[in-house]
């Protein structure tokens, strides 16, 4: 082990084009037709998604001039190591893989979590019958009255206008979010405890002379929230609000805030919802989401993101009706196990608001027990409590016995 | 003649790498052959993502010891900052030298300046180390477990492998280390970072490479017995388990029975031996109750 005699700094070829030009020298044809072939082939993987760009297409070209290119099992690692950002990029690959190049290629993986599609009633958000009457498709309520008005109403029973309204509104919404101590230092001029190292640093600056002692601080970072938005076909109604909501968290807090779409699937969406335009990150979203107005399977989605470890130490939000689909004792257990690693569960119930809700379809009933806070979702006014929760303005409400049963 | 120093030069195709893998008890497939090959030929990190015990970190360690090449390893954590992953400078023996040098009487303030801010007292932390050691296998481990601010300078040393100190100047590494990172993915790392490297996503072995690994790694381990305990790690890992066994979990559960004399799995042992696989109360309860000991699997 302890052998490190020098090598010859030759024994090891530069990283870059190099590879390429070996080709190159060879037959400067051939290399082009390679080069074609390579961009060609990036760019069908650019159209599946796949994010292969020039600087990957390039490290493509330099791995391939390393490997025998006349295997097509060599071109299907090469371009798999280099191209490929993720386990979700790998059945675009192979699909692409096998479409241009067609043959050589190595056996089909196993797709993971094939999407099943569940047919079943849905839910009819209540008063949904009174719309034609109350929302006249006119110009949005401008006066602040209006709006105080509009804050209490349920979301499923606005018109278009007055929903594009609350959409203006959740977008202006204050993201803040409530600070947890890192565990990083920062120097603090005014108390905390001693920094040994810039303490001593400005020591020798004096040239040994005991000098004023420095001190640090923890640094505050916001606490992270995972929210998971359900968006099976009973709560149609509500999820596009709330991935406006969704769409206000990521953009306050880019760094500290996960959002998942649930349905028959867990799909990661918090990329589309970095995007600056409220409309561009929605129609993001709903191109991300392959299972919109399914079935719900909480359970399986729950174990699938604590197989993720993400929910440690962090706010998790789960905005759903609770009408699972999957077995109540698997969402309950997931649901137990969660409580004991995310810092605090919020569920976000739009039925909650109606005051004749009552906590009693299975999957609720499994899962209030390990829940702290059980909060609304329908109108403007419950997104707004929410947010000043998730900021840490307000403590936590009595809400963990909510007719749970259990 | 394998046990002489290889170098990188020495390897050249992805099938004599994958012979001294194999010869140091490394059984990789086609995809991690190349993966590591390319990571070799091209000067690039290699990014290894997958779940916990699939053998990321053991790549490494055996691509050190093909290498002959210290393993220099950086475990990343929350707050890992550049004092504790690049360079630090040694307090103490500044200050003892700057005494010192009062004593016998130095009065050059610019020549004791240079003196104090010299190589000698910079303590090299694991990625200074790396860019001075050659050759060297750099191992930054759960690189998902560090923060942003870790990633933009890991990112910075990891572009050119040099790290630059500001009352030194850029040490530059003459050979680049051989570089592998590995991530459980329990975030996202930064596109910029993996863009820079080689990524590979490395599975469970299949059924005949466990069976295989098994009895490399166990020589006491029958056939029997190793094909009974990867069939059962196989069905905990479709289980849909909290925490899904590992090569190395089934290793341990494997030397556990062995410890015991069993020659197969017998649900007696297994039953009793289950904390070496499955690290979760949830997961054995649910084992016992899908019955995935019994030699039939719950089937019968």
């Amino acid at each position: 082990m302890a052998d490190a005699r020098p090598r010859p700094p030759a024994g090891r070829d530069t990283p870059g084009p190099g590879g390429v030009t070996d080709a190159r020298e060879t037959a400067a044809g051939d290399a082009m037709r390679i080069a074609r072939v390579v961009t060609g082939f990036a760019r069908a993987l650019r159209a599946a998604g796949v994010a292969a760009d020039h600087h990957r297409t390039g490290n493509f070209l330099a791995a391939l001039g390393h490997l025998d290119a006349a295997d097509g099992r060599n071109v299907y690692w090469a371009g798999r190591l280099t191209l490929c950002a993720g386990p979700g990029d790998l059945p675009g690959y192979d699909r692409c893989f096998a479409a241009y190049f067609s043959g050589g290629l190595p056996p089909q993986r196993r797709a993971r979590g094939t999407t099943v599609t569940v047919t079943r009633p849905v839910a009819v958000p209540y008063g949904a019958g009174e719309r034609e009457g109350t929302g006249e498709p006119g110009a949005p309520p401008a006066t602040a009255s209006d709006i105080e008005v509009l804050r209490h109403r349920d979301v499923a029973r606005m018109s278009e206008a007055e929903r594009r309204e609350v959409h203006r509104l959740l977008a202006l919404l204050r993201g803040a979010r409530q600070p947890r101590r890192s565990r990083r230092h920062r120097p603090s001029p005014h108390g905390g405890a001693a920094d040994p190292r810039r303490t001593i640093r400005e020591i020798l600056r004096h040239g040994g002379e005991p000098a004023r002692l420095r001190r640090r601080v923890r640094e505050d970072r916001p606490r992270r929230v995972v929210m998971l938005v359900d968006v099976s076909g009973s709560m149609a109604a509500y999820a596009g609000t709330l991935l406006r909501f969704a769409h206000a968290l990521v953009r306050a807090e880019p760094r500290a805030t996960e959002v998942f779409s649930a349905g028959t699937r867990l799909t990661r969406i918090t990329a589309a919802l970095r995007r600056r335009d409220p409309g561009l990150a929605m129609d993001e979203c709903f191109a991300a989401i392959p299972d919109w107005s399914g079935g719900t399977r909480l359970g399986e989605e729950l174990r699938a993101l604590l197989r993720l470890p993400d929910p440690r130490g962090a706010i998790v939000v789960i905005a759903s009706d609770g009408w699972e689909r999957g077995p109540a004792d698997l969402l309950g257990a997931q649901m137990a196990r969660l409580s004991r690693l995310a810092r605090r569960v919020v569920w976000v119930n739009p039925h909650k608001g109606d005051p004749a809700y009552r906590p009693l379809t299975a999957g609720i009933r499994a899962a209030l027990p390990y829940v702290t806070d059980f909060v609304a979702g329908h109108s403007l006014a419950a997104y707004e409590e929410l947010a000043a929760l998730l900021a840490g303005d307000r403590p936590v409400r009595a809400a963990r016995k909510g007719g749970a049963g259990a | 003649m394998l046990r002489r120093t290889t170098t990188i030069s020495d390897i050249d195709a992805p099938a004599r790498l994958a012979e001294l893998l194999d010869h140091h008890d490394y059984l990789a497939d086609e995809g991690v052959t190349t993966a590591a090959y390319l990571a070799l030929k091209m000067g690039r990190p290699l990014f290894l993502e997958g779940e916990a015990g699939v053998g990321k970190t053991e790549l490494a360690k055996t691509l050190a010891a093909i290498l002959g090449a210290p393993l220099i390893r950086l475990q990343c954590h929350e707050g890992l900052d550049a004092a504790q992953a690049m360079y630090d400078w040694d307090f103490p023996r500044q200050l003892l030298h700057l005494k010192a040098a009062e004593a016998a009487g130095a009065a050059d303030v610019a020549a004791l300046e240079g003196e104090i801010y010299d190589r000698r007292f910079l303590v090299a932390r694991p990625l200074l180390r790396a860019l001075e050691t050659q050759p060297s296998v750099l191992l930054v481990d759960e690189i998902d477990r560090a923060d942003d601010e870790f990633e933009a300078f890991l990112l910075e040393v990891l572009s050119d492998f040099t790290i630059s100190v500001p009352e030194i100047g850029t040490i530059r590494a003459v050979t680049p280390p051989v570089v592998v990172l590995t991530s459980n993915r329990t975030r996202e790392v930064h596109d910029a970072l993996k863009r820079r490297c080689l990524y590979h996503w490395l599975e469970h072995p299949g059924f005949d490479r466990e069976v295989a690994i098994l009895r490399r790694r166990l020589p006491g381990c029958a056939e029997r017995l190793a094909a009974d305990v990867a069939r059962a790690a196989g069905r905990m890992r479709a289980a849909g388990l909290l925490k899904p066994p590992g090569i190395a979990e089934t290793l341990d559960w494997a030397e556990a029975l062995l410890t015991l004399g069993a020659a197969e799995l017998d649900p007696v042992l297994a039953a009793a031996t289950l904390g070496a696989v499955l690290k979760h109360r949830e997961d054995q309860e649910a084992v016992r109750a899908q019955r995935l000991l019994t030699p039939d699997g719950g089937r019968g």
